[in-house]
């Protein structure tokens, strides 16, 4: 799955650690998730969608 | 980051704090886990000269203290992400299937006579640590 969420963080002059505490979660799985190594559950991908404002898939997109 | 970002990204207990809480009550209940596991061990020639009832308490503290310490680790595992929870399941799945078959098949070389010594239970602790541990650590460079 891909993802936008480094470029909303990049956009918001956010570091990956401001970004974790919003959502509740590490660094390390901001950073995973960034990377495209882990896919976030729905409830995650839903609270992020919320913290930027925007639809869920407006930041995540399938990979076909 | 401005104002309203920083209002949009505060939170009243954040992860790190609550992590560093759980894992602080892990490594207590931890030690003193070990600490009445070393009682029990040596406390009967060291402490109480064997006597029945001492032995008993010490088993039944290492026991009381033994749940609070798997209390506390459920509670560090709630506690995590879902990415540092599916790590840590791997790891558990791993260190259980590896030692059901290496702990099955280490009993049938002692009673096969296959190994001058005796299979120790304590081999096998030490075998699902070092496990657990290189699993763990597999499971978190997979998603560096």
């Amino acid at each position: 799955m891909k993802n936008k969420l480094k470029v909303l963080r990049a956009e918001r002059d956010w570091t990956q650690a401001q970004l974790a505490e919003a959502l509740d979660v590490s660094r390390q799985t901001i950073n995973a998730i960034e990377k495209g190594k882990f896919d976030p559950s729905l409830p995650l991908a839903f609270k992020a969608a919320r913290l930027f404002k925007l639809a869920i898939e407006d930041i995540f997109q399938d990979e076909v | 980051m401005t104002d309203n970002n920083s209002d949009t990204l505060s939170k009243p207990s954040s992860f790190k704090q609550r992590n560093k809480s759980n894992i602080v009550k892990l490594k207590f209940w931890t030690a003193m886990w070990v600490l009445t596991m070393a009682l029990t061990n040596f406390g009967p020639w060291l402490l109480w000269d064997y006597n029945l009832t001492f032995s008993a308490l010490a088993v039944i503290l290492n026991l009381a203290l033994g749940v609070k310490m798997v209390l506390a680790n459920i509670n560090h595992l709630k506690g995590l992400d879902e990415m540092q929870q599916r790590i840590q399941l791997n790891a558990m799945g791993i260190t259980l299937g590896l030692s059901l078959i290496v702990g099955l098949a280490y009993s049938n070389l002692d009673v096969l006579n296959l190994i001058s010594y005796h299979a120790e239970i304590s081999h096998l602790v030490i075998f699902m640590g070092l496990t657990y541990l290189i699993a763990t650590f597999i499971g978190q460079s997979k998603y560096q």
